[in-house]
């Protein structure tokens, strides 16, 4: 009801929110144990299959010749990819250049110059690292699809959801950028024909801002999904546990 | 419920000062602009405190309170039942006198952005979609709290390298207008500094207007300077399309 | 006195920054002429930024029946006829060219399907006719304003308050003014000097109004020999916020009732079927506000005295699209959600309809080289101001009286400052300082809005009007000796003295005009005239400060030519007879 007395006795209005240190610290640690663990499978795995199941951090595993570390050679563009998305480099600024570690908290460090100079002007070239991204998904779709092809049969197990389910994640993350909401809409000036009707441009760009809302969400749960995938692959691969098959 | 709340503000000028402890009747509803305004009247006649519309209109009483940039008129006093309301003027900019800030570094840089050049001449055709975009930025009350939080003026003090906040989507407005003809890309990579913004997102979340600052202005305005800078397969594409 | 002051030297200097001085400035700038803007705040946060509801033209984009003759037709209606006709026809007629001239300089309306600029309706005009952005078009406005002023050579002065006009023989000679920031004095001389410094509703204690709107320039305009009309017309507002106390008399816009809020008295009756059957809640401001106040003096108010306003059937979507500011606003300084619940309103004063009595076509006041508009200046809005009309008043008349200025300024010499009187005005302001012992100026400010919400508020009458004239007048004499504690630096006790130096003196005028109009006539309800008189409407009262105090004397109201005077004679709006004439 509206203004009656009672209703505005004051309360704690205000909702506590967490210690400003909590975000950067969980950013800090998540991503932290996520590069050593890319690490590991780096320098010490050199294969990510299980029978169809393929890891995405081996996938493709076709190398048209060119001889690297095999995570090596997939690993490097989701990473540079996810360097330079607006989200991460938000995420990493704040936890590990504490540059700003939290609206209003002082910094310590005097020098700063953004994202001006080398490395960090890097980020400008995010939407090549985009592009590249979209061709290593095809793969994963493709990887994907294999995942509930059981020896040339179709087929559901636990993994082939699981693979569904990264690859639709990385796809939410990969199309709602914000260098492809500008390439595919964004960009232009004009969002109406010279009719008064909308643009393709403009419906695109307008989707895209929709997806664009949510994606720290799938930054962040895309990342660990890829991570959980491979786990559950490499788990399968060590025989410590066993697909369960539905279909 | 408490029948009277403390307040500490900050007085004092160029040449420094601390924060005073007042003690001011709760009343229901109350904001710390009210609260200010019983101080005036009773204790501290010559408490300077900026204000006009009293209700988030004109960004005339930006402030800290308790170490957050907020409005003084639109934060209730029951927001901190229990606590000490520390209020003490921005940051970012020079103390005139108690909660006084000079702000006229932001009317400066103002002056500077090149002004709308329509293409024709009004009245204009444009859908209300075309214009969305644009009437967000225009909402901006100019009350430069995002210039005050945004760290690369606060802690950087780099005021000649980036222009900070406000004047993205100042610039933004009148990029992202269906008819505008100008162009502030070399400006905006150059002298106004867009480069220097790392997207952290403070603004954002300050901004009394809710404007989506970094989102739907900064970043669109990244990507356009990377659309010349840093994309020259795109600008060929652009150059055959047109 | 050894002081550091500042002299400027300008062809055109523009008092006020409000929406009417900034267009001014733009004029006399684009002519060519140097040009200075004062104002008391930040530039682009005067006053006119409040404005919510839209401004009023006549650019038939959604009714194209409308047309300049409705528009005035509508403007002559609302004002009871004692507005100056010409004022009227020069508004509606320009009106739509300066609202386009907005869009060209980059402001961003609203549109319709067709893709031009949206117009909703509004109380009392015939058709809908506010080109608006949401509900911040004063903000739209003003900052276009500023934006174009940036562009051009125009030095603004922020933050620095006028007290005193000077004159050189008959003309205006220019002014002195204070920086608020250090208490540092400038002096300005000027071949021309254009007052538009707003209105004066912070003389009442429940007010829409900033803490700028003291009067200022006009009450130094009457000082210095300049005339005031239709003192005793100030409008309420009938949607003032009620509650919370510290938030009494804040706006809700008109626009809630022009995009289809209805207002219920506590009985749930939707009471203005009573007042105006054919218009309801979008009649015209007096009678909507006289309306509430009806309804809780006979005891059907709501619990803080006051009407229920509801939107709620609107929808939230719409609300939030439509009202965005208003949703805001009342869930954060309410708690209330304006799309789930109605919510109490109350009159709250508004606007100041009279002020400086200038000539029409050029904003010109009595005193040479001195001109005036916005809401300072008296004429356009006659006895009742609709709603919108004020920001297409300041655009239309703000760019005539820049334009009056340029061509006085034009054919002027540079006009001579009296040392000595720079000297004793200075020693004046610096005064309150001095003392170690005077009146407080926030209890005087609050003594002043007592007497006037008692004595001369929405309902009058003679004995009221004159026990508030004798307070009054006491009260003035107080005002000589205040005291400011504290130092020249920002110093809002010290800026507080001559505000209410100028509200005292403007609200002497208010007590006079409504003593001398005995009649009730839009914004002028008096119980013991309850009607309107044919003789009282065919004058304007008039007021000078002479030596001997404030003289008050009816001047007859320009009569309309024939062709114009036709247009009232078919007792329906000119858009409406031509089209039912064509069907
Ligand atoms: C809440 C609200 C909503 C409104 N909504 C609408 C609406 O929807 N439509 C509409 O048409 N009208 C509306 N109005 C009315 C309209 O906004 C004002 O009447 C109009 O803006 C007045 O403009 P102005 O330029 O005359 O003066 P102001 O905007 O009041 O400007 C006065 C200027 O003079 C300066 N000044 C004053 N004294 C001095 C001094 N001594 N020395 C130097 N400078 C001085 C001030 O600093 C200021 O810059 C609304 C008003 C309010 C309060
Ligand atoms: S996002 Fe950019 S502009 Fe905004 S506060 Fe952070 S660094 Fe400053
Ligand atoms: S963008 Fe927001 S925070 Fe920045 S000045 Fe404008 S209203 Fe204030
Ligand atoms: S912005 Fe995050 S992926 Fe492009
Ligand atoms: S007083 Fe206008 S925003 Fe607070």
């Amino acid at each position: 009801m509206a203004q009656t007395a009672e209703s505005l006795q004051p309360t704690k209005r205000k909702s506590h929110s967490l210690p400003y240190w909590v975000e950067p610290t969980f950013t800090v640690v998540a991503l932290g144990l996520f590069g050593l663990y890319t690490l590991w499978l780096v320098f010490f795995q050199s294969s990510g299959q299980f029978h169809n199941y393929l890891s995405p951090f081996f996938s493709p595993t076709e190398s048209w010749g060119i001889k690297v570390l095999p995570a090596i050679w997939v690993l490097w563009s989701p990473l540079l990819f996810r360097a330079t998305c607006y989200y991460y480099r938000k995420e990493i600024y704040r936890g590990f250049f504490h540059d700003p570690v939290s609206c209003a908290v002082p910094e310590s460090r005097k020098y700063y110059f953004g994202e001006t100079r080398f490395p960090f002007n890097w980020a400008n070239l995010h939407r090549w690292f985009w592009y590249v991204a979209v061709i290593v998904l095809v793969f994963l779709w493709i990887d994907a699809v294999q995942a509930f092809i059981f020896n040339g049969h179709f087929g559901i197990g636990l993994g082939s959801i699981i693979m569904l389910i990264n690859v639709s994640l990385l796809t939410a993350y990969t199309f709602s950028c914000h260098a492809f909401r500008h390439l595919i809409g964004g960009g232009s000036q004009k969002f109406s024909c010279s009719d008064g009707r909308p643009t393709t441009r403009y419906k695109w760009w307008n989707r895209v801002s929709t997806w664009n809302e949510n994606h720290g969400t799938y930054a962040w749960v895309s990342m660990f999904f890829v991570w959980f995938t491979d786990v559950y692959i490499r788990l399968l691969m060590n025989g410590v546990i066993h697909d369960v098959r539905f279909f | 419920m408490p029948d009277e709340i403390t307040l500490s503000v900050y007085r004092g000028d160029k040449s420094g000062g601390q924060e005073v402890e007042f003690k001011v009747p709760m009343q229901t509803g109350m904001v710390v602009l009210d609260a200010l305004h019983f101080i005036q009247a009773h204790d501290a006649p010559d408490l300077a405190v900026r204000w006009n519309c009293k209700a988030a209109h004109c960004g005339s009483c930006s402030a800290e309170i308790n170490g957050s940039p907020k409005l003084l008129c639109k934060t209730r006093v029951d927001d901190y039942v229990g606590e000490v309301i520390h209020v003490r003027p921005m940051h970012s900019f020079p103390v005139i006198k108690d909660l006084v800030t000079d702000v006229s570094w932001n009317y400066e840089k103002l002056r500077q952005v090149p002004a709308f050049q329509p293409a024709i001449k009004a009245p204009f055709t444009l859908q209300q979609r075309d214009v969305d975009r644009i009437q967000e930025f225009r909402n901006c009350i100019e009350c430069f709290l995002c210039q005050n939080i945004c760290h690369v003026l606060r802690d950087h003090d780099a005021k000649d390298r980036y222009w900070g906040p406000r004047l993205m989507i100042r610039i933004a407005e009148l990029e992202m207008h269906p008819l505008d003809t100008g162009d502030r890309l070399e400006l905006l990579k150059g002298a106004a500094g867009v480069g220097m913004c790392n997207i952290t997102k403070c603004c954002t979340v300050v901004c009394p207007q809710g404007i989506d600052i970094t989102d739907n202005g900064i970043i669109p305005l990244k990507e356009r300077v990377a659309d010349v800078y840093w994309d020259p397969l795109g600008g060929l594409v652009r150059k055959l399309h047109k | 006195m050894s002081e550091d002051i500042a002299y400027h030297e300008y062809d055109v200097l523009v008092i006020g920054a409000g929406g009417a001085g900034l267009r001014a400035a733009i004029e006399a700038a684009e002519g060519g002429l140097k040009t200075a803007v004062l104002g008391k705040s930040l530039l682009g946060k005067a006053h006119t930024v409040m404005a919510e509801g839209g401004v009023a033209a006549a650019l038939g984009n959604v009714d194209p029946q409308d047309g300049w003759e409705t528009h005035f037709y509508d403007t002559m209606r609302s004002g009871h006829f004692v507005s100056d006709y010409r004022m009227a026809e020069i508004h509606a007629k320009e009106s739509p060219d300066r609202v386009l001239e907005l869009e060209y300089w980059g402001a961003v309306f609203d549109r319709t399907p067709e893709g031009k600029i949206m117009q909703r309706p509004f109380g009392a005009h015939t058709f809908r006719r506010l080109a608006h952005v949401g509900d911040r078009t004063g903000k739209e406005l003003i900052r276009t304003l500023e934006q174009k002023l940036m562009t051009l050579d125009v030095d603004v002065f922020q933050e620095i308050t006028a007290t005193k006009l000077f004159k050189d023989q008959d003309r205006v000679a220019g002014c002195i003014a204070y920086y608020r920031d250090d208490g540092r004095f400038a002096v300005f001389t000027a071949k021309a000097v254009v007052i538009a410094t707003g209105g004066w509703g912070k003389a009442y204690k429940v007010t829409s109004n900033s803490w700028e709107s003291t009067g200022d320039g006009a009450a130094l305009a009457f000082r210095a020999g300049a005339e005031l009309a239709d003192m005793e017309m100030v409008q309420f507002h009938p949607t003032g916020m009620t509650w919370p106390p510290g938030a009494r008399g804040i706006l809700v816009t008109e626009g809630v009732r022009g995009e289809g809020g209805l207002l219920f008295n506590s009985e749930g009756e939707r009471f203005m079927e009573k007042y105006d059957p054919a218009r309801k809640e979008l009649s015209s401001r007096d009678v909507v506000a006289r309306g509430i106040y009806k309804e809780v003096k006979a005891g059907r108010g709501t619990p803080h005295g006051g009407a229920w306003l509801d939107i709620t059937h609107k929808g939230a979507a719409f609300i939030k699209r439509k009202l965005p500011g208003m949703y805001e606003q009342l869930l954060s300084l309410a708690d209330v959600d304006i799309t789930k619940s109605h919510f109490e309103v109350a009159p709250t004063i508004h606007y100041t309809m009279g002020g400086l009595r200038v000539e029409a076509q050029t904003g010109a006041t009595s005193v040479p080289g001195l001109f005036a508009a916005g809401e300072c200046a008296a004429g356009l809005h006659g006895a009742n101001r609709l709603g919108g009309n004020s920001l297409s008043d300041i655009l239309v008349f703000g760019r005539r009286a820049g334009a009056g200025a340029m061509e006085y300024a034009k054919n002027a010499k540079m006009p001579k400052i009296d040392g000595a009187e720079v000297q004793a005005e200075m020693q004046r302001v610096l005064a309150p300082l001095a003392r170690t012992e005077g009146e407080n100026p926030y209890r005087l400010h609050e003594e002043l809005q007592e007497i006037m919400a008692n004595h001369v508020g929405i309902e009058r009458n003679g004995p009221s009007l004159e026990a508030g004239l004798q307070k009054m007048q006491e009260l003035r004499e107080r005002t000589e000796h205040m005291q400011a504690k504290g130092s020249r630096q920002f110093n809002p006790g010290w800026h507080g003295v001559f505000d209410v130096q100028n509200m005292t003196l403007l609200s002497e005028a208010i007590l006079r005009g409504a003593i001398a109009r005995k009649e009730s006539r839009g914004a002028q309800w008096r119980t013991d005239f309850p009607d309107e008189m044919e003789d009282q409407g065919r004058v304007n009262y008039v007021q000078r400060l002479t030596d001997h105090g404030i003289e008050v004397r009816p001047e007859p109201v320009p009569q309309m030519p024939e062709e114009l005077a036709a247009l009232f004679k078919r007792g329906v709006a000119p858009g409406l007879a031509n089209s039912a004439r064509k069907e």
